[in-house]
């Protein structure tokens, strides 16, 4: 959910753009993190643990903790807590370790 | 392969220490690159949506989003400040080449003649039966979430740890319309300031000291806290655990320098548990034992805002001073660290200025 009113803050979002979260389209803004947007959604499990598959979310959203880890447009290990929303953009839950791109 | 910049300065971390060292450094003569992780300046201080303490000269009385915005604005309009956003420093080389990740240009390097390291700190996580689960948050990313997005963290929070942090950020849960259920803090004093507890405590918040959280439960994400009183030896109290329906744990329970780049850099460190961890050795102009890396803010220590501000002003002026002798340099110095020592003076600085004594004292 969207925090609509607040006491200090007004939160001047960019323009409203469409990603793509395991294939359902989501509403989002220019400026806002993969994490923020998918939050907004209600979207709190980003990935699961390598060997137990437990859900992961985010923990520090400054890009410390590798907790974070979703796949955007085919690439994995993209920390969503700090990587910007793309208009178009897909995401998905990370399964493991991830694919490293060969020879790009 | 990717060409190298050769900057005089080179600051990583875009907060509160590495803008003001990166402005330091280049009124100061140099040319500086200023490296950030993330897609903005400002470091923390973008969601500090409180005022700040202390005297005018520190911005005392603003908003830590709007100091950001000032020292923002001042660098962007600085012709002798490059700046990198989205670029994750990855590596810093024997040959002074640091290695980086910047989004869209894949890997980039810069070898610069002075290094001034300013990369903030990482918050400490608690061990807990069910603590990875979706909804066990930083109280940073929490502030991330709500004051700089504007989405809410979730509905129901459980606040663990009493300090500064953990106050300021349930007054501002309270604050984005997230209901508080209670603030939890094992010691037996709260840590933070009486004003901040005062604010939430009026907003009906209990403060429970001597409590701690046994564990989170919850299919995918966090339904529901088991917290418990702790005895004198910190264990829990068998017949005191209470259930709390809750969907937010939000862990203000400490933090500790990010020091990975003054470990490769080979700066001699030091465990210095009053500041927060290993911290390098510094000289009074905060230059570690590797001549030409600097250190400034959290990575120095975890303290403040402010002293970060004041500490990165002291390491790039220290910077270019190195490569240009700056006239007034002795005389700026000696009013920098009074302004730190001012600042330090307060009984919540205490354990600071402990730690610091040893490692000055060298009895790390």
């Amino acid at each position: 959910m969207r925090i609509t009113e607040h006491p200090i803050l007004d939160f001047e979002r960019g323009p409203e753009i469409t990603i793509y979260f395991e294939g359902r389209a989501l509403r989002a803004y220019e400026g806002e993190t993969i994490a923020a947007a998918l939050h907004a959604a209600g979207i709190k499990v980003l990935s699961y643990s390598h060997r137990l598959g437990r859900p992961r979310g985010f923990f520090c959203a400054v890009g410390n903790c590798a907790s974070c880890l979703v796949e955007v447009d085919g690439e994995a290990n993209v920390r969503a807590c700090i990587t910007p929303v793309r208009d178009g953009m897909r995401i998905s839950r990370q399964r493991g370790k991830g694919d490293l791109r060969v020879g790009t | 392969m990717t060409s190298v910049l050769e900057p005089e300065v080179a600051v990583v971390g875009a907060g509160p220490a590495g803008m003001a060292a990166a402005l330091a450094a280049a009124e100061g003569g140099a040319d500086v690159l200023l490296i950030d992780r993330e897609h903005r300046l400002g470091g923390q201080l973008v969601k500090q949506t409180h005022k700040f303490f202390g005297s005018s000269d520190q911005e005392a009385g603003i908003r830590g989003i709007h100091i950001a915005e000032r020292l923002g604005e001042r660098i962007r309009q600085h012709a002798a400040i490059r700046i990198w956003l989205g670029t994750t420093v990855i590596a810093y080389y024997p040959d002074g080449v640091l290695l980086a990740e910047k989004a869209g240009h894949g890997l980039v390097k810069a070898k610069p003649r002075c290094l001034v390291v300013a990369t903030g700190a990482a918050e400490r996580h608690l061990a807990f039966a069910g603590n990875d689960l979706p909804g066990v948050y930083g109280a940073g990313a929490v502030q991330t979430l709500m004051n700089v997005h504007g989405v809410l963290p979730g509905q129901r929070a459980l606040m663990v740890g009493a300090g500064n942090i953990g106050l300021i950020v349930s007054y501002q849960l309270l604050q984005a319309g997230v209901q508080v259920v209670e603030v939890i803090e094992a010691a037996e004093e709260i840590g933070g300031y009486a004003v901040h507890a005062a604010k939430i405590r009026r907003a009906g918040v209990p403060i429970r000291t001597r409590h701690s959280v046994l564990k989170v439960e919850g299919d995918s994400c966090v339904e529901q806290a088991v917290v418990a009183r702790l005895d004198e030896g910190w264990k829990p109290i068998p017949g005191t655990e209470r259930v709390l329906q809750v969907d937010l744990v939000c862990l203000a329970v400490g933090l500790t320098p990010l020091t990975e780049i003054l470990w490769q850099a080979g700066c001699r460190m030091v465990w210095v548990p009053e500041l927060g961890g290993h911290v390098p050795v510094r000289s009074e102009t905060l230059e570690t034992t590797v001549p030409g890396v600097w250190v400034a803010g959290d990575a120095a220590g975890v303290e403040e805002a402010s002293t970060a501000m004041i500490e990165g002003e002291l390491a790039g002026l220290a910077a270019a001073h190195r490569l240009r002798p700056l006239k007034e340099f002795d005389e700026r110095c000696r009013q920098l660290r009074q302004a730190l020592a001012e600042l330090r003076a307060g009984p919540l600085a205490a354990k600071v200025r402990r730690g610091l004594a040893r490692l000055e004292g060298g009895t790390c």
